[in-house]
């Protein structure tokens, strides 16, 4: 027995410290908790690796930002130009998509829906990764010393990326959406047809369990159903990019990532969902004319000027005042029961809005096209801030002003847009929006300029 | 200076310092870790199954390529999403391979390792996805473009790679 052990050592050294692997192996199998398991020396694997990458990412980030905030600022101003003006078609858009939720939130009250939403995510960077093509996942810089638990989605703002596999306490690694063994839940948003989704070997995603009699088209975008009780209904997952047979009874949908996978940099946890019955907006009729009240600036107490304007048209002498006082923002503007002035100066007024590319406005008109009444008024508003002396002598003040009373009805929802509503307010639309729209655009037009 | 002797032909066995052993696997399975995120292209290459093959075919010793093969794996297993072992046979059955034929042949030159280094990548998938669908249960499908373009891609890397190892030869 000696010899032949001596005679093939190698060999039968071979066999057994395959026969440890397979056993330590068949041991995770069999306990499938090999997460707790295993956990101590994954830990020290990773604590060994992430100080390192920590490092290179804070350097590369470091240097970086110092180039890019520092020294190669070109083109910002122009940037900052176009940013503004897509806020602006944003807030347009935010207005009818508000409309829209607060009609959804009326019949999922009506019917009883229990909605889920995100409450809470947590920033994280993304460090590192499996670095095998065989295994798709990331290590972010955030843990369970930062509220992180397994099994929570990973999104950005463009869609889902996939969810917490592991929890260390410093970083966590995530599971993307395109490694062969993850599953989301997953539907398509026209055709409502739910199918599951996962990676294959070459990286892609394909959307599965979708019968091959149905009628999917490419560019159909693609949404997380919720029911794989990870991820929100309704977020982002990307968009059919072809569609062919497969197995058995079953389409082969391959979906191109909303997000892109690839080059993730910085990623939201969600760490808090909520579940709540729907509740639809306040139910309290708001008249338009009380908007209007509300809208209009209000009388001065005591007459400026008594010789300027001496109308019985409050709107007149309105757009008058404001363009001598360099468009006094409303904010404080006390809400006045719709009076006789009011509601006639916006009957008055209303058809007058065209008319308004006439002068200083005609920027205002410009932007417009297609709608947006509220964001008519805030770009002449905004024109009026800048250049009070052209609309006080024209005049075109009053139809500025108009052009947004006469509107503002669907101004309820042009309340400014934060930086986190992108993602964090999902489901979140029905929020007070009673704040001015003149309030943010009332700054100093010298904010665009760059400090540096 | 000491010679092995294999089947009347000669055949130089060289070790590596402490410093080398350890780490350039270590700066191996660090690059693999963080480079993919910068370069998504590179997570097609297999850096620590590289410095497996070369560690192994250079001692030409079967006992220390498995030892090595099975600790770089076992490690890369730690990083990976799966359950730790898969790595770890695979790359214990490349470095006993490796070592052995590197005991029989001289690969020295760019074309045996190119084709080599090829060999062993598709061995190495092969273990890999046998273990991982036969005993762990893994849904993995297996690509034979990717494999063949993963694999030629690796020799490439591989003949690079080797050559700047061997810089960190020792003769025994």
């Amino acid at each position: 027995m000696e010899s032949v052990l001596g005679r093939y050592r190698n060999l039968t050294i071979l066999v057994g410290v395959l026969f440890l692997q397979i056993l330590g192996l068949a041991v995770q199998v069999k306990r499938s908790g090999d997460a707790e398991n295993t956990r101590l020396i994954r830990i020290w694997a990773v604590g060994t690796i992430t100080p390192f990458e920590r490092g290179l990412v804070w350097a590369h980030n470091g240097s970086r930002n110092l180039w890019h905030n520092y020294f190669f600022l070109r083109g910002v101003r122009a940037e900052n130009r176009e940013l503004k003006a897509q806020i602006e078609q944003m807030h347009l858009e935010q207005v009818r998509l508000s409309e829209d939720a607060a009609q959804a939130h009326r019949l999922q009250q009506l019917l009883a829906f229990k909605e889920q939403y995100i409450a809470k995510t947590v920033a994280a960077q993304v460090i590192g990764s499996s670095g095998s093509d065989l295994s798709r996942s990331i290590y972010i810089d955030k843990g369970s010393n930062d509220g992180i638990a397994a099994d929570m989605a990973v999104i950005t703002a463009g869609g889902i990326v996939g969810k917490v596999l592991r929890v260390y306490p410093s970083t966590s690694l995530v599971l993307m959406i395109n490694d062969q063994s993850s599953g989301v839940g997953a539907m398509l948003e026209k055709s409502r047809l739910q199918g599951v989704l996962h990676g294959t070997a070459n990286g892609e995603v394909v959307l599965e369990r979708v019968m091959s009699d149905e009628q999917v088209v490419p560019g159909e975008p693609v949404l997380s159903s919720g029911g794989d009780q990870i991820f929100p209904k309704g977020l982002p997952v990307g968009t059919v990019s072809n569609v062919s047979p497969g197995r058995e009874l079953f389409l082969n949908i391959q979906v191109k990532p909303s997000a892109d996978l690839s080059r993730l940099e910085e990623v939201l946890v969600v760490t808090q969902k909520r579940e709540r019955q729907a509740v639809a907006e306040n139910p309290v009729k708001v008249r338009a004319a009380d908007i209007l009240a509300q809208r209009l600036p209000s009388v001065p107490d005591k007459p400026a000027d008594a010789g300027t304007v001496k109308s019985a048209n409050g709107a007149a002498s309105t757009s008058v005042q404001g363009s001598n006082g360099g468009a006094k923002p409303q904010t404080g503007a006390v809400p006045k029961p719709p009076t006789e002035n009011a509601i006639g100066a916006a009957a008055k007024l209303s058809p007058a809005a065209p008319a308004a590319s006439n002068a200083g406005a005609a920027d205002a008109t410009h932007k417009l096209t297609g709608v947006a009444p509220v964001a008519t008024g805030e770009t002449s508003k905004k024109v009026l801030a800048k250049t009070p002396s052209d609309s006080a002598t024209s005049g075109n003040s009053r139809s500025a002003t108009q052009t947004n009373a006469s509107v503002g009805t669907a101004s309820s929802g042009t309340k400014p847009l934060s930086a986190s509503s992108s993602v964090a307010s999902t489901g979140k639309s029905s929020a007070p929006q009673s704040k001015p729209v003149t309030q943010p655009l009332s700054q100093p037009p010298a904010a665009d300029d760059n400090p540096h | 200076m000491p010679i092995t002797y294999t089947s009347g032909e000669q055949i130089e066995v060289y070790r590596f310092s402490i410093p080398v052993t350890v780490g350039v696997p270590l700066l191996a399975l660090f690059l693999q870790a963080f480079v993919p995120r910068r370069f998504p292209f590179f997570s097609i290459f297999d850096l620590p199954l590289l410095v497996t093959i070369f560690f192994a075919m250079a001692r030409r010793n079967p006992i220390s390529g498995l030892f090595t093969g099975a600790a770089i794996g076992l490690v890369q297993d730690m990083l990976g999403a799966y359950p730790i072992g898969i790595y770890g046979i695979a790359k214990t059955v490349v470095g006993y391979l490796a070592s052995s034929l590197g005991a029989k042949l001289d690969v020295e030159n760019a074309g045996a390792r190119l084709l080599v280094t090829l060999g062993f990548y598709l061995v190495h998938a092969a273990v890999y996805f046998t273990v991982a669908r036969g005993m762990v249960s893994l849904t993995l499908d297996w690509s034979w473009v990717r494999g063949i373009v993963a694999g030629l891609a690796n020799g490439f890397l591989g003949v690079g790679l080797y050559f700047l190892l061997d810089k960190f030869k020792q003769r025994t």
